[in-house]
């Protein structure tokens, strides 16, 4: 992630620790000790810092941050406002638990909480995706008809603790330097005509117009996120991948559930089961049309998670006209780890076999 | 640039609001303290026009001073929370940010270090400007963190001594003893020592006023700013007394800030050498131009 923000010649970035997420923040520092970055402090806590990047946006800087878990969840007041006060930020989450008992291990519900605030989410599966989306993701925010933050999200000790292979652009290329006057609203840096004396301030009169108001700019700001469907297009190819279309019984996963999907989908084609696979890459926009059109001929969709509420999986039933045909689960959470035989039970239910589960 | 960002085009003129055209053409932007400072600050309704707030409340005419006070409305950003206060500020004609509660200082610190990276030979000037529950409650740690991290702007508190907009809640700057909601039987604690915490963490100018006498106030408010542009955090403690929570008849408003000026709100000022040496600096620049200004129409 850090490599891709060397890449994305950000101007300022701020950091606070949290585990998993520390590392990332602490290599962002190298970076900016390299003079790759122009500005780079540690902040308060995560409100301040999520306060800060909404401060620093209002100048007309390219910025980054990154959190976990219950970091995210202590800036959340400030991140939800983010869209609506149209920041073009990058946001890494690397993900932890938030619910009690407290612990420092992976899962992801955290994202439940971040589905609903505007931003464009991505979700990586692994350290190549981790680089590849951060990077597509600040080009992806600071396109005049997007213009809201982009949150990278990955899987918090199953992809940051881990190693892998990542194909990287050349480290002597970078992306063009910031534009603040390619905007919708203007940088408020004084400079910049036509004049914009607040930027967003609140609608709380009560009568007909501040609803309006409200309304209106809501509208606009999901709409944004609507239109960043076509640069996932562009940067990632789209917002879902698709393997063995044709298959009756689906397994659907986002993150590292899907590494996971992906590796119970190899098993069953080495059985010769009539099995496909989906990956979602776009967790907002959430990619509807795609998953209705992979799914329409599925008897049966399995969605593994990482979490204990399985908010992909309610996504996915509401996207299609048969959610009935949507398994909820294998799920876990709290640092357990995904064992593919848990989703081949599911496979062999689904498709009417037996299956001797053995963990 | 910056005064051309409100200027429009000649030919447009005629199709713009008329208080736009105004504000443009009559307006304080671009003028000296002597043209547009609080002495003619009722030429300027650009300032602050029909204020949304109670008759009489103290802390609307004080941020009609503050605006009337800026060394440079056109470089100005200001950033405010929920309150009172924002009601007013944000109808001025500076910019004003409106962030979340009680972070105006967090923000700042982004916004000031982003003006730096994007305008090292520029001065543009940051102001918080939030009440006492902004200031020292809500956002207290983002407050004392922007002052440790010695942040180059000014904040300015709008001490009430009550959460007035929320209908009168005992707040951290509330005096020991104030029955007010939420302190049914008087409030507990002391009134927090804010220009001590101020200056333990680390600013470099402050200032505890009553503001009654409006040359004074306007000459401490840019010291403040003067200072931060330069050397780093200042921070402006204001009694703007809340008279409906307080039940101040509008008449005696004033009377009541005489009398604060007296005990909670005696007159304070600290600066450090590095900060004196700013305002002897700056100031004695101002005199010169006045006389040199003087000389000119003699
Ligand atoms: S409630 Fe108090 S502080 Fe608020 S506008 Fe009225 S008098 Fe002023």
């Amino acid at each position: 992630m850090a490599e891709a923000v060397k890449r994305a010649n950000v101007d300022m970035a701020i950091a606070y620790p949290i585990t998993p997420q520390s590392e990332v923040m602490h290599l962002v520092g190298d970076i900016y000790a390299q003079g790759h970055i122009k500005e780079y402090y540690r902040a308060e806590e995560e409100l301040g810092t999520m306060s800060a990047i909404a401060g620093a946006a209002r100048a007309g800087v390219r910025l980054f941050t990154a959190t976990s878990g219950p970091g995210l969840l202590r800036g959340l007041e400030a991140i939800v406002s983010w869209s609506g006060h149209r920041v073009p930020a990058v946001l890494g989450i690397l993900t932890r638990v938030v619910n009690a008992p407290l612990s420092i291990q992976p899962d992801n519900i955290e994202m439940a909480y971040m589905m609903h605030c505007g931003a464009v989410m991505l979700h990586a599966e692994n350290q190549q995706d981790t680089f590849d989306y951060t990077l597509a993701a600040f080009a992806i925010t600071e396109k005049v008809d997007v213009y809201i933050p982009v949150a990278v999200a990955t899987e918090g000790f199953f992809v940051t603790h881990a190693k892998g292979y990542v194909d990287m652009t050349a480290d002597d290329i970078c992306l063009n330097d910031f534009d603040p006057v390619a905007a919708p609203v203007p940088a408020m840096d004084n400079e910049t005509p036509p004049a914009r004396i607040q930027r967003d301030a609140p609608v709380q009169k009560s009568n007909f117009m501040s609803y309006l108001i409200h309304s209106v700019w809501q509208q606009e700001i999901w709409d944004s996120n609507q239109r960043a469907m076509k640069y996932i297009y562009e940067y990632l190819g789209g917002p879902i991948e698709v393997q063995n279309p044709e298959a009756d019984v689906f397994v659907l996963g986002s993150g590292c559930a899907a590494a996971q999907c992906r590796e119970a989908h190899r098993y069953a084609q080495e059985e010769g089961l009539s099995v496909g696979f989906v990956k979602v890459k776009a967790i907002r926009p959430f990619p509807v049309d795609e998953i209705r059109e992979a799914l329409k001929n599925a008897k049966a969709v399995i969605v593994p998670e990482h979490n204990i509420i399985g908010w992909l999986c309610k996504e996915v039933k509401a996207a299609i006209p048969n959610g009935g045909i949507v398994v909820e689960g294998p799920r876990v959470y709290g640092g357990m780890t995904l064992p593919v035989e848990l989703i081949m039970k599911e496979i062999h239910t689904a498709l009417g076999l037996e299956y001797d589960l053995k963990l | 640039m910056s005064l051309k960002y409100i200027t429009p085009a000649e030919r447009f003129k005629k199709y713009l609001p008329k208080d736009y055209v105004e504000l443009v053409d009559y307006g304080p932007f671009g003028k000296t303290q002597d043209e547009a400072g609080p002495g003619n600050m009722g030429q300027f309704k650009e300032l602050m026009e029909e204020h949304p707030m109670c008759s009489g409340c103290w802390m609307a005419y004080f941020i009609r001073l503050i605006f009337a006070s800026l060394p440079a409305p056109e470089e100005t950003v200001t950033l405010g929370t929920a309150g009172c206060g924002r009601l007013a500020i944000s109808q001025a004609a500076v910019p004003f940010i409106y962030g979340n509660y009680g972070d105006q200082n967090a923000m700042a610190s982004g916004l000031t270090r982003a003006f730096r990276i994007r305008f090292p030979e520029k001065h543009k000037d940051v102001i918080t400007i939030a009440g006492d529950g902004g200031t020292m409650d809500i956002g207290f740690s983002m407050t004392m963190h922007s002052w440790i991290r010695g942040e180059k702007f000014t904040t300015i508190m709008l001490d009430n001594e009550v959460y007035g907009n929320t209908g009168g809640q005992e707040s951290g700057m509330s005096p020991k003893g104030a029955i007010l909601k939420m302190a049914p039987l008087g409030k507990k604690g002391e009134k927090m020592p804010a220009t001590a915490l101020a200056q333990a963490a680390g600013c470099v100018y402050t200032v505890r006023l009553s503001p009654t006498n409006i040359k004074k106030a306007a000459k401490v408010i840019r010291r403040a700013i003067f200072v931060a542009r330069e050397v780093g955090p200042t921070f402006v403690h204001a009694y703007t007394s809340c008279n409906i929570e307080y039940s101040i008849p509008t008449e005696d408003v004033f009377a009541d800030a005489k009398e604060k000026e007296k005990t909670r709100f005696q007159f304070e000022e600290y600066m450090t050498d590095e900060a004196k040496a700013v305002i002897d600096r700056v100031e004695a620049e101002e005199k010169a131009a006045k006389r040199a200004k003087k000389a000119e129409v003699v």
